[in-house]
């Protein structure tokens, strides 16, 4: 077979045919096994998302090998068997040839992606770790922090706060040189106080005003600054140059900055220089993390320093109260010691004063009633007077210790006002009348008849304050005034601590005695109720007294809840004597009546008042004769009389009563009253003065008492009504009718 | 009209004038007053009031006949009489009076000429009532009785 191919088929070559017949084996054995690795490995590894390619790639694989292998016996002549094996390996390679192309195109892209991802994923593992890296650097930054704060914060003196501060920043940060500058006490300048290394810093100041440090203070940062600056020149200049400075500033917070109600002001902040310095020649730069470092210190410093600073405080105080406390202490028990000692001494000379002062006067009145020369009994007289004077004074003076210690305590009881001024009339009257004085008594007409008060001190004290009026007066008159002083009137300017509280049980006296005597000067009014200051003048040098007379009437007054004061517009002009005292008001007349009528014996008998002495005037015939039978049914000795002419010459010292009826009102009862009283006035046994009248309005009753009179009776009047008011009227000496 | 009787009615009579409010307490408080040691004590003092009262109304007509009336003397009479009727009992009397007074306040010539012819007319009234009274009572004590309170 001769064909027309441009090369003619030649013998077929035994070199080439070997060397083919080994590549063609080699090729099938390499294609056999690297399926086998292939799997092999797969095997070995957990993840291979490819299986399926794998299988086609094992599978084309495979095939080209076994069509390589099947090659082997085409070299030489070979049956038809081998040709249609061959041919069915050729064809199934050429298929899944095809297919695994066909995938591949898929597929690569694929795994091109992955090898991306592969690098991504190791980017940000880099960046991750980076991170970790910073966090781990804050983190020891924090942890330092906390350390040093816990450092700083354990203790409470300032100076450790501030070294401990300094030392654990320098080992922290590993610091050359770290000082801490605070400013001197005029703010002006700042003083290098503590230092790191320098163990004895050389007292060394820079003026507050750099432009540097006015840098640093104006944030809370921490701030870079020149080593130049005159605040980081702490190290004598080496020959290496100088780590970097970093400049904080530490608020210090005062006291004085914490107002009670606001909060610090913080433009009164003062603030303290913290100069950190890195070592030099380090070439180490400040980091971020180690500046904030340092911020975060400086905030603490400055509150473990305030904390210093108000425990400070709070212990100084609470060592000055304790010590206050104590010399109170001390000062109350010797006070108390002082009283205690001065009340037994007291007591003691209370006793052992009066018992002599009594033996001296019992035996001088006894020795004045013997037979005695002139001489003698002026002698007598004198000793008399003098002891009776010191016996006031012993009284007055143990009356008043008293009263200064708050012992003595007031004995409350229910009396007759209108009596107790008429007493004081009574008693001053002699003595006024020598001296030639008129004195006159006016009380209010809405004054109640009775009270609940003192009777007995308020006595005293009017008693006292005419007597001083009497004494200091020469010539001219006393007027006494008793009125219920309104509330208005009772703050007196003078007086601005006297606060009277007006209610519905009490009321306030206010009694005046206006004298026109000699006067008190302006500057001597307030000492005249001091104890023992008396006006050194010569006209009242012989008037005797203690000078402690005002001073217990201030101390009775007290007592009373009141007030006295004294009100003169200068020597010679006389002087007016004012106080106000509280007094109850008694719950109802009746109901102090009514005690009083039931002492009283249910007397039927005649002879209920037994020859006592009355006179009875009235100018009505009948109304004369029906008294005068009622007089003497009760077993009184009854003189009539029609006319006050009559009555005035028929009256003595031997009548009681003198009952009047004032059928005419006004002006004669008056004039009669007045006459009685004045013939009446050198002995003591005035007869009572009793109106008798069918008015049964308050101004007859007013009118009466005003005048003078010592009782109202109502008409028409029972037998039982007249002995009881005779009774009553005897008993009391005074009997106004409840109206 | 035997004791008893005589007895009963002065009872009943001295009841009537004090519902009649011719007499009030006053006069038997007078009347209290009257014992063994004086037993005419209530008959002396009605006199004596009697004779008062003619006295004052006599002085009374002849104030306000004035042609000028001077006032307070026409009311110091009427005061007295007030005070006097007022002492014995004598209600209306010195209900009368006070009427009085208060005319003569006013100066009130008619009224007082009123009052005045009252009074006069009260007065007696009341003294008729009262001799009656005694009357009864003499004939009582004159029975050989006594007096009931």
């Amino acid at each position: 077979m001769a064909c027309n191919c441009i090369e003619p088929q030649g013998p077929p070559d035994d070199l080439l045919m070997k060397y083919q017949y080994i590549s063609d084996f080699f090729i099938a054995l390499a294609y056999f096994s690297i399926p086998l690795e292939l799997i092999y490995f797969v095997k070995k590894s957990a993840v291979f998302p490819y299986r399926w390619v794998l299988v086609q790639f094992g599978a084309f694989i495979v095939l080209c090998g076994a069509t390589h292998l099947i090659n082997l016996w085409t070299f030489t002549p070979h049956t038809r068997t081998v040709a249609s094996v061959m041919t069915t390996a050729k064809v199934l390679t050429a298929l899944v040839s095809c297919v695994t192309a066909l995938m591949l195109v898929h597929i690569i892209p694929d795994l091109l992606s992955v090898k991306t991802r592969e690098l991504f994923l190791k980017n940000k593992a880099a960046e991750l770790d980076r991170e970790m890296g910073l966090i781990r650097t804050q983190e020891e930054t924090g942890r330092h922090v906390r350390m040093l704060t816990h450092e700083i914060r354990s203790t409470l003196d300032r100076h450790t706060i501030l070294r401990t501060t300094l030392v654990e920043l320098g080992r922290t940060l590993s610091l050359e040189e770290c000082a801490l500058w605070m400013p001197t006490r005029t703010g002006l300048e700042l003083q290098l106080s503590y230092t790191l290394r320098q163990q004895n810093p050389v007292v060394y100041t820079v003026p507050i005003h750099h432009p540097v440090i006015n840098q640093v203070f104006s944030t809370n940062h921490a701030i870079n600054i020149s080593p130049n600056c005159p605040v980081a020149r702490l190290r004598p200049a080496g020959k290496y140059l100088p780590g970097e400075v970093v400049a904080v500033r530490v608020p210090l917070l005062h006291l004085s900055n914490f107002h009670i109600n606001d909060w610090p002001e913080l433009s009164t902040k003062r603030y303290a220089l913290m100069v950190l310095m890195l070592p030099s020649d380090s070439a180490r730069q400040w980091h971020i993390h180690e500046l904030e470092l340092v911020e975060a210190v400086a905030d603490q410093v400055a509150v473990a320093l305030s904390h210093a600073a108000i425990l400070e405080e709070s212990m100084r105080a609470r060592n000055l109260l304790m010590e206050q406390n104590v010399a109170l202490d001390l000062a109350r028990r010797e006070a108390e010691t002082a009283i205690h000692a001065r009340n037994d001494f007291l007591a003691v000379m209370n006793h052992e004063m009066r018992t002599p002062m009594h033996a001296i006067i019992a035996l001088s009145s006894l020795l004045q009633e013997t037979e005695l020369t002139p001489e003698q009994r002026l002698m007598v007289e004198t000793i008399l007077k003098s002891s009776n004077l010191l016996a006031t004074l012993i009284n007055d003076v143990l009356d008043l210790s008293r009263l200064e210690d708050g012992s003595l305590q007031l004995d409350l009881g229910t009396f007759n006002l209108y009596a107790v001024f008429k007493e004081v009339l009574k008693l001053i009257k002699p003595i006024a009348s020598v001296k030639k004085l008129h004195v006159s008594l006016s009380l209010a007409p809405d004054l109640p008849e009775y009270a609940i008060g003192d009777e007995k001190r308020l006595m005293q004290t009017i008693l006292n304050v005419v007597g001083n009026a009497v004494k200091f007066s020469k010539e001219g008159s006393i007027a006494i005034t008793a009125f219920v002083a309104k509330p208005e009137t009772l703050r007196d300017s003078r007086a601005p601590e006297f606060l009277p509280v007006p209610s519905d049980n009490h009321f306030y006296l206010r009694v005046q005695v206006k004298d026109s005597g000699c006067g008190v000067s302006p500057q001597d009014i307030p000492n005249l109720f001091t104890k023992f200051a008396q006006n050194q003048s010569t006209a009242t040098r012989n008037s005797g007294g203690s000078g402690l007379g005002l001073a217990i009437c201030k101390r009775f007054v007290s007592l009373m809840e009141g007030h006295i004061w004294i009100e003169s517009e200068g020597l010679g002009k006389g002087c007016t004597a004012i106080f106000i005292v509280k007094l109850g008001i008694p719950e109802r007349m009746n109901e102090y009546k009514l005690p009083c009528m039931l002492k009283m014996p249910i007397n039927h008998g005649h002879t209920a008042f037994p020859g006592l002495k009355v006179l009875v005037m009235d100018e009505n015939g009948v109304s004369r004769t029906v008294t005068k039978e009622l007089l003497m049914h009760l077993g009184c000795d009854v003189t009539t009389v029609g006319s006050s002419d009559e009555c005035l010459r028929s009256v003595s010292h031997k009548h009681k009563v003198v009952f009047m009826d004032i059928c005419v009102p006004g002006t004669d009862s008056h004039r009669i009253t007045d006459r009685i009283h004045e013939k009446f006035a050198k002995c003591n046994e005035r007869p009572l003065i009793v109106a008798l009248t069918g008015n049964t309005d308050k101004l007859t009753k007013e009118n009466c008492m005003r005048i003078g009179m010592d009782g109202l009776i109502l008409k028409p009047v029972s037998l039982d009504k007249m002995r009881s008011v005779l009774s009553d009227l005897l008993e009391h000496r005074v009997l106004f009718e409840g109206i | 009209m035997d004791l008893f009787q005589l007895q009963r009615r002065l009872v009943d009579y001295r009841a009537s004038l004090y519902h009649e409010d011719f007499l009030d307490e006053q006069f038997s408080q007078l009347q209290d007053l009257q014992d063994e040691n004086n037993p005419d004590f209530v008959v002396e003092v009605v006199t004596l009031f009697f004779e008062d009262s003619e006295r004052l109304l006599n002085e009374l007509a002849k104030a306000l006949e004035q042609p000028i009336i001077d006032f307070k003397r026409v009311d110091a009479h009427v005061h007295q009489f007030k005070g006097s009727s007022s002492s014995i009992g004598a209600q209306r009397v010195q209900k009368a009076c006070i009427a009085f007074r208060n005319y003569c306040e006013e100066q009130n010539v008619e009224g007082c000429l009123k009052c005045l012819q009252q009074l006069r007319h009260e007065y007696s009234l009341v003294k008729t009532k009262l001799e009656s009274m005694f009357q009864l009572e003499q004939q009582i004590l004159s029975a050989g009785g006594s007096i009931p309170m």
